[in-house]
């Protein structure tokens, strides 16, 4: 970090597309209708990513974050993904 | 044999990208493989028309690249599946699979927990369509879209697949159909 950045924090949601079968979040919805927890009707397991990024203002900072997500964090056949600034 | 942080290839007639497990699966299966330097210059070999083999984490690799079409995602039954498995060939005009007939079935061990191949609407149709599924499941056992177990490029030079068919070069280990397959790319240089 140089003295012109400021860090900026995102928290990243990646979950599969509609369509994609998801086998976890299946065996999850499963459990919790075998063990009376509640009425799900549908589950998806998806991840959650704490981003800090070393920026010289927020633009740029987002700007990085979206490149991120699309090149590595999700694979656009299978994933979709959202971010949002957390101040913590 | 390339090491993974190298960013040049040696002359080569062909590269194999082979099975086993890279950076432990994490993120999805071949994703931080897919950024390796050297992928760089496997991805430039691809474009001047190279030939490329990618076998289980080797075809999730060429996927995460982009090199290959689709995604392989966790099996339908989320277990790791280790077996003989028969394939049917879907198409034998490929340098990795003209020693085989159309249609053959052929046995070849698959052993991988993220084999479950998947790509939507219009572009499933389209690798259906340049004759893109080479191989296909009977008897799916992973839940691949359209029981798909290898794949090749719109140019038929980079080819994709789950089974090994470098554990089927033997009778003593069951099965003989993958040393067709390196005899294949033998008799196609």
């Amino acid at each position: 970090m140089t003295p012109n950045e400021e860090v900026f924090k995102f928290k990243v949601e990646v979950i599969f597309k509609k369509g994609v079968l998801d086998p976890q979040g299946e065996a999850i919805k499963q459990s919790i209708n075998i063990n009376n927890l509640g009425n799900i009707l549908d589950v998806k397991q998806g991840k959650l990513f704490e981003l800090t990024a070393s920026s010289k203002n927020r633009e740029q900072a987002i700007k990085e974050v979206e490149r991120i997500c699309a090149d590595l964090l999700t694979n656009s056949v299978i994933e979709e993904f959202k971010y949002y600034e957390v101040s913590e | 044999m390339i090491w993974h942080k190298e960013t040049t290839l040696p002359k080569v007639d062909l590269l194999v990208l082979p099975g086993g497990f890279s950076y432990g699966d994490y993120l999805r299966c071949g994703a931080i493989a897919a950024k390796s330097p050297i992928m760089k210059a496997v991805k430039n070999f691809y474009e001047i028309g190279g030939f490329i083999i990618g076998i289980c984490n080797g075809f999730q690799i060429l996927t995460e690249t982009k090199i290959l079409p689709g995604a392989l995602i966790p099996n339908t039954n989320q277990k790791f599946i280790c077996k003989d498995q028969d394939l049917i060939v879907a198409n034998n005009k490929t340098f990795f699979t003209s020693n085989f007939e159309h249609n053959k079935t052929i046995s070849i061990p698959i052993a991988h927990h993220d084999g479950q191949y998947f790509l939507n609407g219009p572009e499933i149709e389209e690798l259906e369509q340049n004759e893109g599924i080479i191989l296909k499941y009977r008897d799916n056992p992973n839940g691949s879209i359209k029981d798909i177990a290898g794949v090749c490029s719109k140019n038929k030079r980079v080819i994709g697949m789950m089974p090994h068919p470098e554990r089927a070069v033997d009778k003593e280990l069951g099965s003989i159909s993958g040393l067709r397959m390196f005899e294949s790319v033998i008799s196609n240089f």
